[in-house]
């Protein structure tokens, strides 16, 4: 996390929601989360997004390389039904404390 | 007789391993009956080329217990990574990472490494000429007029590492050493960044609003939706 010297805050991810984890009824996968991207609400809009880094961006008390903010990164894979919903694998997998948080989408790797 | 371009078998396979004419019918194919009638009735032969002398080697010391398979020579040479269409000499392209994430810069060439050359220019948004890779970029329809700039003498060697001197071991020389390792840009890196700006920025200010454009940074805003945005 490097402050700029000005402090211009640009943001260059869509933010998201972390649903839960993929599951059926009574069992979950925790090894892929459901992902909701803001302002995604089909599953064709959601091929865009395919193969894009995330981060779930968190906080601790001990001080790791020099800043409490930790981060465990991802990329979306697929969408998840036809509303918009993405499913997301994390380079470890999202503590169950990140469900209702959020995440940041990145915008790359880019293809346009 | 002109030279034939291709060798092209004249004893087509029926199978694999399986020729269509015999050995008789290949010696008449083949016109060795002609050869050996130029050469009056024998097949010509060359006297094998005298090999120069080497100095007798001496048998090895030493010989490995177990025999080591030698690894296969790899004459592959990597292309470059395949530009994306919307990347051309001139565009504008929106940095998306590092510290000059959402800047807008212009693109001048790729180097044989793949990644892309891009500058500022430098005083317009403080951007030097630097490398960028190209999945971390996004190509904007906007171009600048770039035949003004001459990029050849620059290189992936010219943003690579420069060789650390080895430091002299000596417990006076150490301290002093440490102190010396400073960054400094090289004024030469300097110069060479004014020169490839100057053009640049001519056909910039020519165009209305791009200067203040480039200036500015690119962010995300409430409501926009980078896969419905057309860049």
């Amino acid at each position: 996390m490097v402050k700029g010297r000005q402090g211009e805050r640009v943001r260059l991810y869509v933010r998201g929601t972390v649903l839960g984890y993929k599951r059926s009824k009574s069992n979950q996968y925790p090894n892929t989360s459901l992902i909701q991207i803001e302002g995604l609400n089909t599953k064709d809009d959601v091929a865009w997004y395919c193969g894009k880094r995330m981060a779930y961006i968190y906080k601790a008390k001990v001080k790791k390389n020099g800043t409490h903010y930790r981060c465990i990164w991802g990329k979306v894979i697929r969408p998840h039904g036809n509303s918009g919903v993405v499913r997301a694998k994390f380079k470890s997998n999202l503590p169950p404390k990140s469900m209702g948080a959020k995440v940041r989408v990145f915008m790359y790797p880019s293809n346009i | 007789m002109a030279p034939k371009n291709s060798k092209v078998s004249r004893n087509p396979n029926l199978i694999p391993g399986i020729g269509k004419y015999s050995r008789s019918q290949m010696y008449h194919k083949k016109g060795l009956w002609a050869i050996k009638a130029k050469n009056g009735g024998q097949f010509p032969h060359h006297e094998k080329k005298a090999k120069p002398e080497t100095t007798s080697e001496k048998p090895p010391n030493f010989y490995p217990a177990d025999d080591v398979k030698k690894p296969l020579v790899n004459k592959r040479k990597p292309k470059p990574t395949k530009l994306r269409t919307s990347i051309t000499p001139g565009t504008v392209l929106i940095i998306l990472t590092g510290r000059f994430k959402g800047k807008r810069v212009v693109f001048l060439k790729q180097l044989p490494s793949g990644l892309l050359l891009i500058t500022g220019p430098f005083k317009i948004n403080g951007v030097p000429l630097r490398r960028v890779n190209q999945s971390y970029v996004i190509a904007t329809s906007t171009k600048v007029d770039i035949s003004g700039v001459d990029v050849n003498k620059l290189d992936d060697k010219y943003f690579g590492k420069k060789a650390e001197k080895k430091k002299k071991k000596g417990e006076g020389e150490f301290f002093e050493a440490e102190k010396e390792d400073k960054n400094v840009l090289p004024q030469e890196k300097k110069d060479d960044q004014k020169l490839v700006d100057a053009s640049l920025i001519q056909s910039i200010e020519a165009v209305p609003d791009l200067k203040a454009y480039l200036a500015a940074r690119f962010s995300l805003k409430s409501g926009m939706k980078p896969h419905e945005l057309v860049f």
